[in-house]
């Protein structure tokens, strides 16, 4: 493959801290390689920062492997950039012209405070499996594998939804800054699976309660966390929430 | 149940059936307009009108209706605001068409042109209905003869028609996925469903102004 190198120009938004309101800056960096990660990219401009004795600009990452969850950029209007089913840290240079002016903002979302530069707080998706995100198991010897079947497709529709990184991408896409395509997918993981029986209909009432509480919008179903998602969850799972939702407000013993 | 409604999945669950109930709704209506194509001086359709007009059950529905209708506009004012305030600093640079179609992000301006449309559509009949008395010699076919003579009214119908058909593509399908249906099997019959809909009901509807002003009927 032909080798490049880019010179680019960056547009980042700093921002000292969650109190402070921030602002974009340009950069330009110079001999970038094509075959660069995004974030490999950053670590060049920061480099050059301290040596500079600048601050560096503050943003999430921590696998680089694409399987963490953590990195979490808003590059040229697009959750992870433009490359579809990947993270920033599996974007490559080679996705980019020399000469371009790169604007990278962090997530936009009440539910996602800005913390500092693009770091933004994502604990509210902790919060969200906390109350309901879990099975129960009780203590023991791990039974054999088999003992519990599963149907195949409930086995593939359970792992697709269990490959969410709840990196949050599918909040900052979405115009409503909804987080129904995380919810969906940690409530489908285990209501497809008998392990996930006992606590099912508590689990999505708690969840939905504490997705609402925490600020984020309702779904309208534009299919721009679908298309955003590095794990190219589907939607159906957000039917399926809907579905559970119902279904448990149905159920409930409490319920008028 | 109450908590259920004032969720966010209630919400659009409310959405949903009123906009199901609203599509049932054009289908008849749609259908019963359509009755003017027979090109019988309007006698097919007079006589629906008259039995639409004076049926218990129809006038009943009517009042359905006409709640099931402010019951979607509340709740997409009211879901709007909300999905407002979970975003309160914009994005500088947003490539929103890399991810999804304009109409599926504009359904409240859409809904809002139809809205606009609504009240002068409904004006006019109203006031056809409780003014002009209809009789043998003067029907709502007449009315309907008289009004789309004007070219600005015609392209008043054809301009919010389209704004419907985009509505409808979205809203139709849309509609199944809130309410929890979206498998393999029937989600490209829905989808498919939900085109064709969105165009041959708007299509229907815009076909009646042009064949009046053009003299076909």
């Amino acid at each position: 493959m032909e080798h490049k190198n880019l010179n680019l120009t960056l547009k980042i938004w700093r921002q000292k801290n969650s109190k402070e309101a921030g602002n974009f800056v340009s950069y330009k960096v110079s001999d970038i390689s094509a075959d660069m990660s995004f974030l490999e990219m950053i670590d060049v401009l920061n480099e050059h920062l301290i040596n500079a004795g600048d601050e560096p600009v503050a943003f999430d990452h921590d696998c680089r492997e694409g399987i963490c969850g953590m990195c979490s950029m808003y590059i040229n209007g697009r959750a992870h950039g433009p490359w579809q089913g990947t993270t920033t840290c599996q974007l490559h240079m080679r996705a980019f012209n020399d000469g371009e002016t790169i604007t990278i903002e962090p997530w936009r979302a009440k539910g996602f405070p800005v913390i500092k530069d693009l770091t933004v707080d994502r604990t509210a998706f902790d919060r969200i499996i906390a109350s309901g995100g879990f099975v129960s198991v009780n203590t023991g010897n791990a039974k054999d594998a088999n003992n519990i079947p599963v149907p195949k497709d409930d086995a593939d529709k359970a792992f697709a939804a269990a490959a969410c990184i709840g990196c949050g991408a599918c909040v900052a896409a979405c115009k409503n800054a909804s987080a129904m395509l995380f919810v969906s997918a940690k409530v489908s993981q285990l209501a497809l699976l008998p392990q996930g029986q006992i606590e099912r209909e508590t689990r999505v009432l708690n969840m939905v309660s504490q997705m609402d509480a925490e600020g984020f919008g309702s779904c309208t179903n534009t299919g721009a966390c679908e298309a955003e998602c590095p794990k190219e969850i589907s939607i159906e799972n957000i039917a399926r929430l809907n579905r559970e939702y119902f279904m448990a407000n149905l159920k409930k013993k409490d319920y008028l | 149940m109450n908590k259920f409604l004032l969720s966010s999945i209630g919400k659009k669950t409310v959405m949903a059936v009123t906009g199901l109930f609203l599509i049932s709704f054009l289908i008849v209506h749609c259908g019963i307009n359509a009755l003017i194509f027979y090109n019988d001086g309007g006698e097919t359709f007079v006589a629906a009108a008259h039995f639409m007009g004076t049926n218990p059950i129809i006038r009943t529905m009517e009042v359905v209706l006409f709640v099931g209708l402010v019951l979607h506009i509340y709740q997409a004012l009211l879901i709007t605001m909300e999905n407002n305030k979970a975003r309160p600093v914009k994005y500088a640079v947003n490539a929103a068409s890399s991810n999804s179609k304009w109409y599926s992000r504009s359904m409240g301006l859409l809904g809002t042109l139809i809205l606009m449309f609504l009240i002068l559509h409904l004006k006019f009949w109203f006031y056809s209905r409780f003014t002009n008395s209809h009789n043998e010699h003067h029907t709502l076919y007449n009315d309907m003869q008289e009004e789309f003579q004007h070219l600005w009214v015609v392209v008043l119908y054809i301009f919010a028609m389209i704004s419907l058909a985009y509505h409808l593509v979205h809203g139709f399908y849309s509609a199944f996925q809130t309410i929890g249906l979206n498998n393999n099997k029937y989600t490209p019959l829905i989808r498919n469903a939900g085109i064709a809909f969105s165009i041959i009901v708007p299509l229907t509807f815009a076909a009646m102004p042009i064949a009046i002003y053009m003299g076909w009927i």
